[in-house]
């Protein structure tokens, strides 16, 4: 429903804007990178990922021209690893440990090595893992993300048989809705996707758990069920005004953007971005890429307590990006006839004994004609309320054993941002396979350790 | 700036550095160009009865992103007539008298052979020989090349033949492909060479084509071994010219070959008994152009240690090559490393885990893991020292006092 569409850009324009910022290693590149790789032993990239890829041996299998058994050992410990290739913060994980950035501040490409060599098997479709003999059992996943293919990847590779409930029409979660295009497509997520269904995964899209099948029906169904859903829509800023048109969720934005349907992205030619993660980062530089003439980002504190990444802060000021630190809106103005945003009023903050407080008078009015919301998403307490005995924390995630990713309720296993609060896709990956070890325990008895576990 | 000039047996040379005989010798004008690019001498691509060569003839070996580390070739000696061979070299040493021009020969095993092509090199002016008993394929299967050096008594004969015939200096350039280079090298003093060049290439197959599955070079589907060179060879040729500078039956001089690509390398070649010393992979690689770093680094180097003359270097390494029963038993030193300089790499943890004497562990500093030497195991191997990536990081540190000594040979009575 874009009602205003205003972009001065041509759709080749935007298409140019939002070509991938980290383009693929050509072969002589990667092959140099890779001969750079000191193979350091008990490495600080393996030990900086949260899904302890052994780094150092796939880089060297790239240099060597193994480059199916370097995609083994990416996947082995994270199977989606080219996901992770595109999106993963490696500023603070594996490059920011690496040795040659200690030595001299130029680390190893890993992640664009990674992804040199998911990109050879997914192009060619090797398939470096198969499904294990069928052990007769089975196991239900809730959500396509980041956590559920990796757990339903380790547990088809184990001899479950596995089947994944997504209500949204297509696989990959967050990967596939929610990635800045720039770093990665739908197509990125959807060939990910295609490898694990061709581990033998079933996958029932446009099912909501809850709504298209019912607890029960996976608990008669399935011997264990995995809880992948993730989080929810993004936080209400509790202010009037909220609802006018012309004020949008960051990842409904970002979710219009990855359809490339560019004609009819929602824009304006002023935005206003109100937040200072990593989302809102993603909100603004995509507002720019469209077209936008002028995209501010709106925060209440100071920049250096963003949350969002440096670098994904040094992107918003590539970009042109206007910032308004220490600013909290207050309500959000509707125009003549009230049918949409017109203003953002807004008020100066300061800390005050620790506290942030708004100064008295300070008060002013940002004229913009769209507004993005990226202040957070809820948790999923109705959803998890509804299964019982789950229990959830003080802020609506739910509660596991970390070893196993158990919840309360034995026979679910949960993993992934409804259990961290919102962390990077490789976090749910690894919960992902501590629950499909914490599950095959539960339900043969026997204990293994996955790669990287 | 310190003089380069050297005399190598009576061959004047205005530095040390020569054009090794092999393709970038091959002709008048590349000589000529190498002389205007500044190098001192050149060993022409070797004469004798025109052959023809096979194609391709090349293949090398690449470690890491690193280039032709070493080089294979299945080239024979000149493919261009000798009367047009002839009239070039005069020329070339018209056009540049003072450089050093010597013409490497291998003919067949006769002795009018040798003395013929001898004279007629002689007569165009040239300073000087040098005898190819080197080259390990393809002249080696008609019984020259490798198969004279290899074989003593030939390498004096041929030698004697040679110095029958011509007053100009004589070279014989020693094959690596033998069990002892002392052999050869004393059997080429005693028919009478004025000098010794080595090493020539060394026998090799480079590598296989794994899709092929042909050997390389590829000659329509076939291969042969080859003669290996480049930076790799220069351990072997450092220690096999220490050991001719060093054996007092062979008292001649030696221009050192073999992987030297740098000025470092040349000084070392130097200092371990070489006069001079030849280049060829480093310019089949880079071009003539590398020669200028050769003399620029070289004598910066003589500058910065004091040295007047190149000359004052030749040589002052030799006295500290010995036989191993002789080293010093009583010497001790063990590895220290520097946490402040540590990057947590680990490799001297698994080098020397799995390649030495298992001494180096783990210990906490302000909540990080180092690596720690255990001096008390530690038998100062260096290993540890030499895969580190960061600099100044593991040191080898002396823990012995000095005050005694004690070789294998005076611990077993053996005779020095």
């Amino acid at each position: 429903m874009p009602e205003l569409s205003n972009s001065p850009l041509t759709p080749e324009q935007i298409t140019a804007n939002f070509c991938e910022i980290e383009p693929p290693l050509p072969m002589a590149e990667a092959l140099f990178e890779a001969h750079r790789c000191l193979y350091c032993y008990d490495a600080p990239c393996t030990q900086a990922c949260p899904t302890h890829i052994n780094v150092p041996s796939f880089i060297k299998k790239i240099a060597s021209g193994n480059l199916t058994g370097s995609a083994r050992v990416i996947l082995d410990a994270n199977p989606i690893g080219s996901t992770c290739s595109r999106v993963c913060p490696v500023d603070v994980l594996c490059e920011g440990a690496c040795v040659e950035k200690t030595l001299m501040e130029q680390p190893i490409q890993i992640a664009r090595l990674q992804r040199y060599a998911m990109d050879h098997v997914i192009s060619k479709q090797i398939d470096v893992f198969k499904a294990g003999a069928a052990n007769g059992k089975s196991v239900g996943i809730i959500g396509s993300g980041p956590a559920g293919l990796s757990c339903a990847t380790y547990l088809a590779r184990l001899g479950y048989a596995v089947t994944i409930y997504e209500r949204r029409a297509k696989a990959g979660g967050l990967g596939t809705y929610g990635m800045a295009e720039y770093k990665m497509t739908q197509q990125d997520s959807a060939d990910e996707v295609a490898m694990i269904e061709r581990l033998g995964v079933q996958f029932r899209l446009s099912c909501e758990v809850g709504r298209d099948v019912t607890f029960a029906d996976l608990e008669a169904a399935h011997d264990a069920v995995f809880i992948g859903v993730g989080l929810g829509a993004t936080n209400k800023l509790g202010i009037p005004g909220e609802e006018l048109a012309g004020v949008y969720d960051a990842l409904e934005f970002i979710e219009h953007v990855k359809t490339r349907d560019w004609a009819n992205v929602p824009l304006a030619k002023s935005v206003a971005v109100i937040g200072a993660g990593n989302t809102a980062i993603d909100a603004v530089t995509q507002a720019k890429r469209l077209g936008a003439e002028k995209v501010m980002l709106i925060y209440r504190r100071t920049q250096p307590e963003m949350s969002a990444y440096e670098y994904e802060y040094e992107l918003a000021k590539q970009d042109a990006v206007e910032f308004h630190w220490q600013t909290t809106p207050l309500e959000i103005l509707a125009n003549m006839d009230g049918s949409r945003v017109a203003a953002l009023r807004c008020v100066q903050t300061e800390l005050q004994e620790g506290k942030l407080t708004n100064v008295a008078g300070s008060e002013f009015n940002l004229p913009v004609e769209m507004v993005i919301k990226a202040t957070g998403q809820q948790k999923q307490r109705g959803f998890l309320a509804t299964i019982p005995g789950l229990r959830l924390d003080q802020s609506g995630r739910a509660v596991v054993n970390p070893a196993t990713m158990q919840t309360d309720t034995p026979k679910y296993f949960a993993g992934g941002d409804c259990v961290n609060g919102g962390a990077e896709a490789v976090d749910a990956a690894q919960h992902g396979k501590h629950a499909a070890m914490g599950i095959h325990q539960f339900l043969t008895g026997e204990t293994i350790t996955l790669a990287g576990a | 700036m310190a003089d380069l000039s050297v005399n190598f047996a009576g061959i004047q040379s205005p530095n040390p550095f020569w054009l090794a005989s092999a393709p970038p010798t091959n002709m008048g004008s590349m000589v000529e160009r190498a002389f205007d690019a500044g190098w001192g001498g050149a060993v022409w691509k070797t004469l004798g009865e025109p052959i023809v060569n096979v194609s391709s003839r090349l293949a090398a070996m690449d470690y890491g992103t690193q280039r032709m580390m070493g080089l294979n070739n299945i080239e024979l000696i000149t493919d261009r007539p000798l009367d047009v061979n002839l009239k070039e070299i005069r020329a070339c040493k018209r056009k540049y008298p003072k450089h050093a021009l010597i013409i490497s020969l291998m003919v067949e095993s006769k002795r009018e052979a040798w003395q013929e092509i001898a004279k007629k090199v002689e007569d165009t002016g040239a300073d000087g020989f040098e005898l190819n008993f080197g080259c390990p394929h393809g002249m080696s299967e008609r019984g020259m090349g490798a198969a004279m050096g290899q074989v003593p008594e030939y390498t004096c004969m041929v030698t004697e033949w040679v110095k029958e015939a011509t007053n100009l200096p004589v070279i014989v350039k020693l094959t690596p492909n033998i069990t002892a280079i002392n052999y050869p090298a004393r059997a080429a003093v005693k028919g009478g060479a004025d000098a010794l060049s080595l090493i020539n290439t060394i026998n090799s197959v480079i590598g296989v084509d794994l899709d092929t599955m042909i050997p390389y070079p590829n000659v329509n589907g076939m291969a042969a071994h080859g003669g290996y060179c480049g930076p790799a060879v220069k351990p072997i040729a450092l220690n096999m010219v220490s050991e001719l500078a060093r054996d007092p039956e062979v008292n001649i001089p030696i221009s050192g070959i073999g992987g030297i690509a740098t000025w470092r390398d040349a000084a070392e070649f130097l200092l371990l008994g070489a006069t001079t010393v030849q280049v060829c992979t480093a310019v089949m690689h880079y071009g003539y152009r590398i020669v200028e770093d050769l003399i620029d680094g070289l004598s910066n180097y003589l500058d910065e240690k004091g040295y007047a003359s190149v000359n004052d270097i030749i040589g002052q390494s030799v006295h500290r090559v010995t036989d191993w029963g002789n080293l010093d038993l009583k010497y001790k030193t063990v590895a220290r490393i520097d946490h402040s300089k540590c990057v947590n790499c680990n490799l001297c943890h698994i080098a020397c885990e799995d390649g030495a004497h298992q001494c180096i562990h783990f210990t906490d500093v302000n909540g990080k893991q180092f690596p720690i030497v255990d001096e008390a195991e530690c038998v100062g191997c260096n290993l540890c020292h030499l895969v580190c990536p960061a600099p100044g990081c593991i040191s080898m540190v002396r823990v012995d006092d000095g005050s005694q000594t004690m070789s294998w040979r005076e611990m077993t009575g053996q005779p020095a």
